[in-house]
């Protein structure tokens, strides 16, 4: 009985395994290599030495900068709002969700691009805005850049947290306003610190494609909004050097595996000192 | 009645509620004294926890007054009144462990942690969970769990405790030790307690005062031994522990005909030939021999209860229970004997003819009915 279950499962894993090997496992050992090696194939750790020259120092602060404020911009503007669906009517909050589903169906690229036609010094905002006298120039600086990661990804930030909040026992709530907490202590004593978990994954999924990004910096940033996805990019597609090309991604994903154990850390704390369910 | 008006430390006003279109409570009144225990017992969807949650804050009335101490309390909101519930599901919070949750109304208040920790493991020696502090909520058994939601709403030192249905989720064992310790504590402390049930042999053994309700009204207002010797209509008498409920007239004073005989009985004060309902509960019959029977029948089914037999007898087509010690056998012919205080005569009321003939009882029925009803709260 045993053996034929584990022989079932064994089958029924089967295509996930081998869909890892092909495009995780392997694609990241090549990574690895290409890192390590130059052109002909022989070790070098030149590729990772350039990386610390200070212009790609510059790059990494800068991704790291642009993501974090983002994510929290994104957090400012997401828990409010999936506090105040959750609080309405069932078909209500159908309907919000839906409506902040949208943009995704559409995608990233073309949300990008027609962002920056909004946005643009000749863009549809200044065009109304001519009439009054004002301009906003935005298009081609930083501005611009995390105003296009927040666009794209509040929907990630949004999504987990209401998922918690709107799972939150409703008892719980009414427990804490009974022992004199008003809505404001309620908030900061009770939901905050219960919708943690749903934070802690709207984080990790709206920091990791922020600081990755190439699209939205090349189409929005300028010369002065250039992020390290761009110069993976540039060195895979116009300099063809995969060497170092690898070795970017490879300081990236290490970089991204840092923030994600820290913020791990955050919620594992909280495991420990009164039990979050999950 | 004890509840008088001019030291009532609750009071409600002429309330009514309305989810919808449903009608949860129709003007209902109802007065409640300084370290009171009174109860709220009724069906599922009578409109007690509507009360209970009018008095916590979560529920304003469409029409009618809150009072607290004479003042109107209608748009005060929960976290500024003194009064604090038990939740049925214990509403732990589940990121704080058990030290964390009873400190947690101290912390909201500011108090200073000298005695936050003094209050803290007062209230878990209360509670009898000395040694808990660093539990997590999870980790601990439902009984526990609501000890931890007891301290936790009297750490906050409330002048009234509201309860809602506080042992519903425990087996029955649980059950009995907590219903003691409750009432204990409340004793101890001189809080004032609001119970709310739908079990009557909780209502009965813990209660100062029993508030029956039914269709968002009161029914009766009692001590527990008013509300089972003098049932005011057939709702309280069914609801009540058992009755028989037999269609009567009132001849005189002391003197009512029913079952197809005139009895004597100890109520007064009827209209000569007035239509009523007279209770018996099963266990003030005596079962004789026929010949000595007052009124007599045959057994039609018999049930060994432990202590008693619970047995339904045939009488004219009118199925009584009676609570007997001897054994009979079904279809067995025997007499009942009834005593002049053994009569409780009711006026008539919407719900005559509803309650009290046992012609369709089974127990089994009368287990699954009590089952879905707690699943229903």
């Amino acid at each position: 009985m045993n053996k034929r279950s584990s022989l079932l499962q064994r089958f029924v894993a089967a295509p996930y395994v081998v869909w890892s090997v092909l495009f995780i496992v392997i694609p990241l050992i090549m990574v690895i290599y290409y890192s390590f090696t130059n052109g002909d194939g022989d070790f070098t750790l030149s590729n990772i030495y350039t990386l610390l020259e200070p212009e790609y120092i510059t790059l990494f602060l800068r991704s790291i900068a642009y993501a974090f404020i983002a994510t929290i911009i994104c957090f400012i503007l997401a828990f409010p709002l999936a506090y105040f669906i959750a609080q309405t009517s069932p078909r209500t909050q159908k309907t919000a969700m839906m409506l902040i589903m949208l943009p995704m169906w559409t995608n990233l690229v073309i949300r990008t691009f027609s962002l920056s036609n909004i946005i643009a010094d000749e863009g549809v905002i200044n065009t109304i805005l001519a009439p009054i006298g004002l301009q906003i120039n935005i298009i081609d600086s930083p501005y611009a850049v995390i105003l296009g990661m927040v666009y794209n990804y509040l929907p990630f930030m949004a999504l987990p947290i209401y998922t918690v909040i709107s799972k939150l026992d409703k008892h719980v709530i009414e427990a804490a306003q009974d022992l004199g907490c008003n809505k404001r202590t309620v908030l900061s004593k009770v939901v905050l610190p219960l919708s943690k978990s749903g934070i802690v994954s709207g984080i990790t999924m709206v920091f990791v494609p922020a600081i990755s990004t190439f699209y939205i910096s090349a189409k929005l940033g300028g010369t002065d909004g250039r992020l390290i996805g761009q110069e993976i990019e540039s060195a895979f597609m116009s300099s063809a050097d995969k060497n170092f090309g690898s070795s970017i991604s490879l300081v990236l994903m290490i970089l991204i595996m840092i923030s994600i154990a820290i913020m791990n850390k955050f919620s594992d704390d909280d495991e420990k000192g009164g039990g979050m369910i999950l | 009645m004890n509840n008088l008006e001019h030291n009532a430390l609750l009071r409600l006003q002429n309330i009514s509620v309305k989810f919808d279109d449903d009608q949860i409570l129709n003007d209902l009144s109802l007065n409640i004294n300084e370290k009171e225990f009174v109860t709220l017992l009724g069906p599922s969807g009578c409109g007690k926890t509507t009360t209970l949650r009018i008095l916590a804050g979560f529920v304003t009335p469409d029409s009618g007054d809150v009072l607290f101490e004479g003042k109107r309390i209608n748009d005060i909101p929960p976290y500024e009144r003194q009064i604090n519930t038990i939740f049925q599901k214990y509403a732990l919070f589940p990121h704080l462990n058990v030290y964390e949750n009873v400190a947690f109304g101290l912390r909201v208040q500011k108090k200073s942690e000298e005695e936050i920790e003094k209050t803290v493991h007062e209230m878990l020696e209360l509670v009898n969970l000395k040694g808990f502090d660093k539990r997590n909520i999870n980790s601990l058994s439902g009984g526990q769990q609501q000890r931890v939601s007891i301290a936790r709403a009297l750490a906050v030192k409330p002048r009234v405790l509201l309860l809602d249905e506080p042992l519903g989720a425990l087996d029955l064992k649980l059950r009995k030790d907590m219903q003691n310790e409750l009432k204990g504590i409340q004793q101890r402390l001189g809080i004032t307690f609001i119970y709310v049930t739908h079990d009557q042999e909780e209502a009965l053994s813990m209660s100062d005062t029993v508030v029956v309700m039914n269709g968002g009204k009161i029914q009766q207002i009692g001590s527990p031994l008013d509300i089972y010797n003098e049932p005011e209509n057939a709702f309280v008498a069914d609801f009540i522990g058992e009755s028989n409920i037999i269609d009567g007239v009132m001849l005189d004073d002391y003197k009512a005909s029913f079952a197809g005989r005139v009895f004597d009985c100890l109520d007064k004060g009827f209209n000569k030939n007035e239509p009523v309902d007279v209770v018996i509960r099963p266990e003030d019959v005596d079962v004789v021999p026929v010949e000595k029977g007052m009124i007599c029948g045959e057994v039609t089914s018999v049930t060994f209860k432990g202590v008693h037999f619970e047995i339904i007898v045939d009488i004219n087509g009118f199925k009584w229970m009676i609570q007997t010690t001897d054994y009979e056998p079904v279809g067995a012919k025997i007499g009942l004997f009834i005593e002049p205080d053994a009569i409780h005569i009711m006026k008539k009321s919407e719900y005559s003819g509803m309650y009290g003939d046992y012609s369709s009882f089974s127990d089994e029925l009368d287990k699954l009915s009590e089952i879905t009803e707690a699943e229903d709260e």
